[in-house]
């Protein structure tokens, strides 16, 4: 290498032209940003806290005029002379019929991405991708309806097959009647989450590095092995984050469960018999008639389906922390 | 355990583009061979064409014969999933399986090929790979801590680890140095070296000083100008190739007089 070129001793820093390089210039166009991104940043913090205010204060209301218990309760007359009221019923039809779609969506779905992904000639795999992505985009009350119009008698000889097999559990017992049920909540929110888990799954299953495929392939691995081998480990985090975003839909998920749930304040046993109902569908049925305490109730109940969902994403962050040394992000 | 390689008019396409053209070359067994070339010329892809990895590719396709002792891998019938767990390979950039330990890194490919060993077995296997990898002191410490924690060198060794674990009959090389420091190079290479005691092993370098320090016999690949398939123009004995090849392409190229 030639070193003549580099100087022994580098000039001294040109303190004696400052024009250039110091003083502060003052760039309208950068202080316009920094001025409309802090102002959208501190404008978002604002309204959080405002919501989230709104939501406490309305609830301390509700709950410390509910002459029962808030959270064990089976009941929902805030507007009596002694107002009872309590979302256990509510949780519960949450939480089982959001788990149910999940049971049923999330394997679905993964299925479909990694056809799309690996499996399918190129000429299917876009129209696939875009029919998929379609279906996310069809409003949930056309779900309702579908579901209540189709799904809900077309599912009573399912129920009576499950019944006779596996009504000894409780869980499957059906007796007969219109199968308005969580079970039948948590299949057509299985559907409508169906999109956004197989979209989200077939983008991170596509940015799977090639080198990792072929260290597989290269020793012999089948196209299984190397979904096993490579895929499903690098894709395990968005697997885990597309569930959760599936899960946050299902479980607020109003217009479709309220055309489809026939509600009652009661915890069955059977999933498949009508009854129960969720914190969105109760809402949805109950406001336009509420009285402000009533409203106020309801606006509990929406508190605890938040702090629901909170926990819910927490455990999914913790879940896609635990093994990040492992997680192909480092690799 | 190593056999030797017969090619006879083998071509390479992508798609309708013609990267390779009627190659036909023998490699010995128990020796190392390494392709050298400017980039372009092909030498990947006609070394992925000797496990048939090149029809992974998205419109990959290959004609003519490669054949291992007397198998034509492109013969109907043969599984290239097969002919991959006797052809190792081992790439330019180090790809241990991220989401697996430095052991199972070195035991997927045995899990792979079906005959499920005793614990103690695999552990057998595990060692004495890692072992021939030159990494054992390394890493025998640590083989449940990801292979992704390893050094670069390291990996590269642990990938040469796993190849080797399934005993193939011959061992590919895509560059496998071009990502790795000096010191990790002359650890590889001191490895090849010792394993081609045991594998056949074919080599693509960029590195001549690499070519001339390792293989026995090299083969210089060209081409006519970009866009054309690349093309063998001689296979020799190394010493012969840079000394006094036949051709003066290999010559003008060995010395830098070239593109």
């Amino acid at each position: 290498m030639d070193t003549s070129a580099i100087p022994q001793n580098p000039p001294p820093a040109a303190p004696a032209a400052p024009s250039e390089v110091s003083g502060k210039a003052v760039r309208p166009g950068d202080r316009i940003f920094l001025g409309l991104s802090r102002g959208s940043g501190i404008a978002l913090l604002v309204i959080m806290a405002a919501i989230a205010a709104f939501l406490t204060y309305r609830s301390v209301l509700a709950i410390q005029g509910d002459k029962a218990n808030f959270f064990t309760t089976f009941e929902w007359d805030p507007s009596g002379a002694e107002p009872k009221f309590g979302i256990a019923v509510l949780a519960f039809g949450t939480v089982v019929s959001s788990i149910i779609a999940m049971i049923i969506a999330v394997p679905v779905a993964v299925g479909i991405a990694l056809f799309i992904s690996h499996y399918a000639p190129r000429k299917l795999a876009a129209p696939l991708g875009y029919v998929i992505d379609l279906l996310a985009a069809v409003p949930s009350i056309i779900y309702g309806l579908w579901g209540a119009l189709f799904l809900v008698p077309h599912l009573t000889g399912l129920y009576s097959w499950l019944d006779s097999y596996l009504g000894w559990t409780g869980i499957f017992s059906y007796s007969q009647g219109a199968a308005r049920s969580l079970f039948t909540v948590g299949i057509l929110l299985a559907i409508m989450i169906l999109p956004i888990v197989t979209s989200v799954s077939r983008e991170v299953f596509l940015q799977v590095p090639k080198m990792h495929e072929e260290a597989a392939l290269a020793l012999g691995a089948t196209r299984w092995e190397v979904i096993r081998m490579s895929v499903l480990p690098f894709g395990r985090s968005g697997i885990i984050s597309a569930s959760m975003l599936g899960l946050g839909r299902a479980l607020g998920e109003t217009m479709a469960v309220a055309t489809v749930l026939s509600p009652s304040f009661l915890i069955g046993l059977s999933l498949l018999d009508p009854g129960g109902g969720t914190f969105a569908q109760n809402i949805a049925s109950k406001f336009s008639e509420a009285d402000t305490f009533g409203q106020d109730a309801l606006i509990a109940s929406g508190l605890v389906l938040f702090v629901i969902t909170l926990l819910v994403n927490g455990a999914a962050r913790l879940i896609i922390a635990r093994r990040k040394e492992y997680s192909g992000a480092n690799a | 355990m190593a056999k030797r390689i017969d090619v006879s008019g083998l071509s390479a396409f992508y798609g309708s583009h013609k990267a390779i053209d009627d190659i036909s070359m023998t490699v010995e067994p128990r020796s190392v061979t390494a392709f050298i070339g400017p980039s372009g010329c092909g030498k990947s892809t006609f070394l992925r064409t000797l496990n048939r990895m090149h029809e992974v590719t998205p419109g990959g396709r290959v004609e003519g014969k490669v054949l291992l002792d007397d198998e034509n891998l492109y013969a109907s019938g043969v599984d290239p999933v097969a002919v991959r767990r006797t052809v190792g390979m081992v790439f330019q950039r180090p790809n241990p399986f991220p989401t697996m330990s430095i052991f199972d890194n070195v035991a997927a490919g045995l899990r792979l090929n079906g005959d499920v060993k005793k614990k103690s077995e695999l552990n057998d296997v595990v060692e004495k790979s890692l072992k021939g990898a030159n990494l054992w002191n390394e890493v025998k410490d640590r083989l449940n801590k990801p292979g992704s924690g390893l050094s670069g060198g390291q990996q590269q060794r642990l990938c040469i680890a796993r190849a080797i674990a399934v005993e193939p009959q011959v061992l590919l090389m895509d560059e496998p140095c071009s990502a790795l420091d000096p010191i990790s190079t002359l650890a590889i290479e001191d490895l090849i070296g010792e394993l081609k005691e045991r594998f056949t092993i074919v080599i693509v370098t960029h590195n001549m000083q690499q070519a001339a320090r390792v293989s026995d016999r090299t083969a210089f690949f060209n081409l006519a100008a970009v866009g054309e398939p690349g093309k063998l123009v001689e296979i020799d004995e190394t010493e012969r190739i840079f000394s006094n090849p036949s051709v003066q392409d290999t010559e003008d190229y060995i010395s830098g007089r070239f593109g």
